[in-house]
């Protein structure tokens, strides 16, 4: 039964970490960017659900309907005055770029919110569980977790899928060039692609915030595990990022319950297996590689 | 007042200068014709009157005004659409979805995805499967049909007939004719003569970046054009 526990544990893990890669894989998907500066825009969206927190007196996962469009109004603007000029000259500029972003962000919370660890108060939910009998009981937090992570999976993929807009995503992402020429605003609409990106990495880093503590620093680890649940599950495909992110979180825990530090290496060693033996990822879409 | 006015046009790919001062006129609801050997910057011009290469303002007029140096989708607004060579069809859209994005910028004008599928009923039988499933010639009529989504004023067309059986290239000129009852003007690159001076009221050939030719199909001798193509 203490099994059982610990891969349910690490299931519902997994739907956090599905959470950071999702934004990662899709910004990759529609423009080839490397945003290595992701992690740490989740731990910016977490600072920004504090201030929240502590200004309005709401729960953080209510200031989630504030952080989230905020996030997304700065990956729009970042995305149209920075990144969009980076594009079409190779995957190195935007590389670096994001790379800088990443210590500027780091820095300037430092700065603003000293090296103190913080943490997000839902009002007791972290803690409250849900028995299932025989002695098994699962947090209603990470079960929340897995759920929103599911739904908004389901959403992207309905707005991937079926809308004008994930059309586009899609037509840009086969052929830019060719995109354009047919009508598709491209700096616009990599905009939106960053904006949808920030949004979701903004319900990744609040819901982390809620579930552990984190500092200025903590970015570059989400981005790690964020990576690895991607190349697990496969690029391009959505429920592979899934699937990658319970593979790790599975992983981190069943570790963590052998010795208490074998956790991230276990989850390490995973991602290591998979990319030695299935280097493309479990669930990869075979897609045409641009020159 | 012709519709396309192209003045002194040059372009370059970085360094490289691939068209030469080049001057061209369409007349609206013409059908004009570019011919020249590969290489000749005839693909170039197309796709730099389409805005896919920077152009100086002034060197492309549209309806009488300077649109040189617009991004793509702002001439596609205005009714400036390419169908590029090589078709490029999304390889991940199916057939409807291709050609849904060519009515992207939702540009109004007579031609829906039932007009289309009218011209083209393959199309509609198989609107369901991935573009790239299609074969040469259905992909040709895919990208014919994806450029008329956009409902164009005028439509850029690169080399219809590449790698297609003189046969469907024939029922690809005769939908062509189609699109010009729209009052659809046409401006087509294609390296079959023969199939250029029959739908075109006149022809253009490039060489080496620039116009060494222009006239009416009628006055065009082979001589004519084969030193206009390979040089006196």
């Amino acid at each position: 039964m203490a099994w059982l526990d610990t891969i349910v544990q690490g299931v519902l893990l997994g739907g956090l970490y599905a959470l950071f890669a999702t934004g990662l894989s899709l910004i990759f998907g529609v423009m080839r960017l490397v945003n290595l500066a992701h992690g740490d825009f989740s731990i910016l969206a977490a600072f920004l659900a504090v201030v929240a927190v502590q200004a309005l007196d709401v729960n953080p996962l209510l200031a989630l309907v504030l952080v989230a469009p905020i996030m997304a109004l700065v990956g729009y603007t970042l995305q149209r005055l920075v990144l969009n000029r980076l594009l079409g000259r190779g995957i190195l500029p935007a590389v670096l770029v994001t790379f800088g972003l990443s210590i500027v962000i780091q820095n300037g919370l430092l700065e603003t919110f000293s090296a103190d660890s913080h943490r997000l108060n839902p009002g007791g939910l972290e803690t409250a569980s849900l028995a299932l009998g025989g002695g098994l009981a699962v947090g209603w937090f990470p079960l929340l977790t897995f759920a929103v992570a599911v739904l908004l999976l389901v959403g992207l993929q309905l707005l991937i899928g079926r809308t004008a807009l994930g059309r586009a995503f899609r037509a840009a992402s086969d052929d830019g060039e060719t995109a354009a020429l047919m009508g598709i605003d491209q700096g616009r609409l990599y905009g939106l692609a960053m904006a949808l990106s920030l949004a979701i990495v903004a319900v990744a880093g609040i819901f982390l915030g809620i579930r552990t503590t984190f500092s200025f620093a903590s970015g570059p680890d989400r981005l790690l595990f964020a990576f690895e649940a991607v190349i697990i599950g496969g690029l391009g495909s959505l429920w592979g990022t899934l699937v990658g992110g319970v593979i790790l979180g599975v992983a981190q825990t069943t570790g963590a319950r052998l010795s208490p530090g074998w956790g991230v290496l276990a989850g390490h060693l995973v991602f290591l297996a998979v990319l030695l033996l299935r280097p493309s990822g479990l669930f990869a879409k075979s897609r045409r590689v641009d020159s | 007042m012709s519709l396309l006015d192209v003045r002194a046009l040059s372009a370059f790919y970085g360094d490289f200068q691939a068209l030469f001062g080049v001057t061209l006129e369409v007349a609206e609801g013409e059908t004009v014709a570019v011919i020249g050997a590969n290489g000749a910057g005839k693909s170039t011009f197309l796709r730099a009157v389409a805005g896919a290469l920077p152009v100086p303002a002034e060197a492309v007029a549209f309806d009488g005004r300077p649109v040189g140096g617009r991004p793509s989708h702002a001439l596609v607004d205005l009714g400036i659409v390419l169908v590029p060579e090589g078709r490029k069809i999304f390889p991940s859209l199916s057939v409807e979805e291709n050609l849904q994005v060519g009515a992207h910028r939702r540009r109004p004008g007579p031609w829906t995805l039932e007009r289309v599928y009218r011209l083209f009923p393959v199309l509609g039988e198989r609107r369901t499967q991935p573009g790239t499933n299609l074969s040469g010639g259905e992909q040709q009529m895919l990208a014919i049909g994806r450029g008329l989504m956009a409902n164009p004023r005028l439509l850029l067309v690169d080399e219809i007939s590449l790698g297609l059986a003189p046969v469907v290239v024939q029922q690809l000129y005769r939908t062509l004719e189609a699109v010009r009852a729209e009052g659809t003007t046409l401006l087509v690159v294609e390296q079959d003569v023969s199939r250029v001076l029959a739908v075109a009221q006149r022809v253009y050939c490039f060489r080496k970046g620039s116009v060494s030719l222009q006239d009416v199909p009628a006055r065009l001798t082979r001589e004519r054009i084969a030193a206009a193509y390979f040089g006196a």
